[in-house]
């Protein structure tokens, strides 16, 4: 995948923010995820219409200490890694119909 | 340590309730001789307060969600009520008999990503499943849809039950799931109607029965670790919790009440009368149960099983003291390591064991 491409949050799984950390099982394989600050903001803004290089800037570099080099090369690792167990679709075309985004747990 | 352990770990740390049991109804088409439920409609939830359920569970931070009856496909909104759990991102597991589905519904399952389908088979026989069941031809159905929702690529699973009608039959089920290609489990735990009825724990299977399956070791894996004597429990046994139910587990029926677990008929609240949060959080029978620590169950803390036991605390509310010990499961514990608990010792329901002490000079 290119830095420009947009990522969307599938809906083949199962996912809850807790305690801030987001919980993903996917219903492909039935591995079981757990991301980090970093990771849950990235899958938190895959809404479709975001390209990933675009996410990093405003989501990754804006609130962590890296740069923009850095996290781009680990936000594609991380998607590609994410994709292939089904939890993340990436396309050169926006997608429209991403799934919703967990709100914290109440 | 597993990632589905550490999430547990956390849940209970937050007070999160990781995974539902949510009947949606109580009706079914099969009349099983140990079913604890009255299958008759008292006022099921609509579908909207159903839908308006889930999206409260998916707030409250609920995972894991099972959804079971009854049989859930006498629902006709079953379908609409799983789609909205999935747009939630629910993990869904489905408990069913698996008569109703049909290649249509095995194909809906699948499109709709449910992660398990779990469906009652009694015994590899149909004159012994079907007698159970009360339902002829149910056997043949429940294979048939088990092959149908294998053919979409679904996980099954068999569970069955050991009562006196079955006892023999476990290993046949084993190789009936074995030749369909899917898991199976067995649980020897028949429990009182919900109306307080006990008369079908006349069903129970003998300690002999239970004693045969717990030295089988397609079923339990290693024998000798499964029925070995238990090591004396650590400190973090005894200030433990002695189950999930009401950490981190909550179970709701299909007229809205709410109980710590399907097992656990402990009332908590209704989900019509006030909002699942606020039962979660504010429930004085919940706390009373999240109070509850190894230590302080007056006979089973000084059994020698305290550390291993499946003690089940809603079993023993339904023996009258959700502190006490659950003779079904000490009974369990006896049949699994031929030590007597500390509750058939006081009944007098085992003969005690000897005692050696030292001769005073």
């Amino acid at each position: 995948m290119s830095n420009t491409d947009y990522i969307a949050r599938s809906s083949a799984i199962a996912a809850r923010l807790i305690g801030g950390e987001m919980m993903i099982m996917s219903a492909a394989d039935s591995t079981f995820f757990t991301l980090n600050d970093v990771g849950t903001a990235i899958w938190q803004a895959a809404d479709g219409r975001t390209p990933l290089c675009e996410i990093v800037e405003s989501k990754i570099c804006a609130d962590f200490d890296v740069t923009v080099t850095e996290a781009l090369s680990d936000a594609q690792q991380f998607v590609n890694q994410l994709a292939q167990h089904g939890i993340l679709r990436t396309s050169n075309q926006p997608i429209y119909d991403a799934a919703p985004c967990p709100a914290p747990t109440a | 340590m597993s990632l589905l352990y550490e999430m547990n770990q956390k849940a209970l740390q937050l007070g999160i309730p990781i995974s539902a049991h949510l009947d949606i109804t109580y009706r079914c088409n099969e009349r099983c001789v140990h079913c604890y439920l009255d299958h008759d409609d008292h006022g099921e939830m609509t579908t909207v307060q159903i839908v308006d359920l889930l999206h409260q569970l998916a707030e409250a931070g609920v995972f894991f969600l099972t959804l079971s009856g009854g049989e859930v496909l006498m629902r006709r909104d079953f379908f609409s009520i799983v789609q909205e759990a999935r747009r939630l991102l629910f993990n869904v597991k489905v408990k069913t008999n698996g008569v109703m589905i049909r290649e249509p519904e095995a194909r809906k399952l699948r499109e709709l990503g449910v992660e398990q389908i779990q469906i009652s088979v009694y015994s590899h026989r149909a004159q012994v499943h079907d007698s159970i069941t009360k339902l002829p031809g149910s056997l043949k159905r429940t294979i048939e849809a088990i092959k149908f929702l294998k053919s979409q690529g679904l996980k099954v699973v068999i569970a069955n039950v050991l009562m006196t009608t079955n006892a023999g039959d476990h290993r046949g089920v084993m190789k009936l799931a074995a030749d369909l290609g899917v898991p199976y489990t067995l649980d020897p735990t028949i429990t009182p109607k919900i109306d307080g009825d006990d008369s079908i724990l006349s069903l129970r299977a003998a300690g002999s029965d239970i004693n045969r399956v717990f030295r089988d070791p397609e079923l339990v894996g290693d024998v000798e670790a499964f029925c070995a004597a238990p090591l004396p429990p650590g400190e973090d046994i005894i200030d433990g919790y002695p189950c999930s139910a009401g950490h981190t587990a909550i179970y709701i029926s299909p007229y809205g009440d709410v109980f710590p677990c399907v097992q656990f008929p402990l009332p908590c609240g209704n989900v019509r009368k006030q909002t699942f949060a606020d039962i979660w959080r504010d429930s004085r029978q919940l706390k009373e149960v999240r109070d509850i620590r190894a230590r302080d169950l007056p006979v089973c803390s000084s059994c020698a099983h305290v550390g291993t036991c499946t003690r089940c605390p809603g079993l023993a509310y339904m023996e009258g003291n959700m502190r006490g010990p659950s003779t079904a499961d000490c009974e369990k514990s006896f049949q699994r390591t031929g030590i007597p608990s500390a509750n058939m010792l006081i009944r007098g329901s085992r003969p005690a064991l000897v005692q050696i002490q030292p001769v005073c000079s």
